[in-house]
């Protein structure tokens, strides 16, 4: 974090200081564009941590792969507690193969059967998932 | 779909629903709770196959059990009755192994 303490700088009268947000992020590092909605820079963590990923993920588009090996594109429109997932503009990987869901555009998908969530290259902040997991490791 | 992650924004939609064992059900979504257990009413089920087109089976009125289901997705009906299924063919969706 940036030192935001202003010193006094008698030559500069207009220096604009930097103001510190009151509530300073968990994990400074994390940059993640929000496409709809407002960056969100807090993250409450200890709630539970992947639902807490998942949620800064919402409006990205992921694919979601299920135990019975189908696999979905589409937006991330919100996921809960139990990781179920909810997308949106949803497309069957393999539709030739599966056109089961052919005239399903959003869809809610069950925590329980997912296998796999791809996720956007520009969405995963490796460091902090380690940072994070390893924080959850000693309890907090 | 608004809302949050349940199913509110589905109840009085028709949906189609994918089980644990690979079936594919449509029906109006009439309820919901915690666990995604559903009610759906004028149901029936979709059965694909290799050797013949979509057949429909006619179900009724049924509640499945929430461990059951795969997913849950909102029937877009224009896009849907625009598709001829008595002229697809696939092979049945494989079941969920845990």
């Amino acid at each position: 974090m940036e030192k935001t303490q202003a010193k006094p700088d008698s030559a500069a009268g207009n220096v604009d200081y930097k103001v510190t947000p009151s509530k300073e992020p968990l994990l400074p590092h994390l940059r993640l564009p929000a496409p709809t909605s407002a960056t969100i820079t807090h993250i409450n963590w200890s709630s539970s941590l992947f639902f807490s990923y998942f949620k800064e993920l919402v409006g990205r588009e992921v694919t979601v792969e299920l135990k019975n090996d189908l696999a979905i594109r589409g937006t991330l429109h919100s996921v809960d507690q139990y990781l179920n997932i909810k997308l949106e503009n949803t497309r069957v990987v393999d539709q030739d193969k599966y056109p089961h869901m052919l005239s399903v555009r959003n869809c809610f998908i069950r925590g329980s059967v997912v296998r796999y969530v791809q996720l956007p290259p520009e969405g995963v902040d490796v460091e902090l998932l380690h940072d994070a997991t390893r924080r959850e490791a000693r309890g907090g | 779909m608004s809302g949050g992650p349940g199913l509110e924004s589905l109840v009085d939609h028709t949906i189609s629903v994918i089980t644990n064992d690979g079936r594919n059900i449509v029906g109006i979504l009439k309820g919901f709770d915690q666990a995604t257990n559903i009610i759906l009413d004028e149901s029936h089920e979709r059965v694909f196959s290799t050797k013949e087109g979509v057949q429909q089976l006619v179900l009724g009125l049924y509640i499945i059990r929430g461990d059951n289901i795969s997913i849950v997705g909102e029937l877009d009906e224009d896009l849907d009755s625009s598709l001829d299924w008595s002229k697809m063919r696939a092979h049945p969706l494989k079941p969920v192994i845990h």
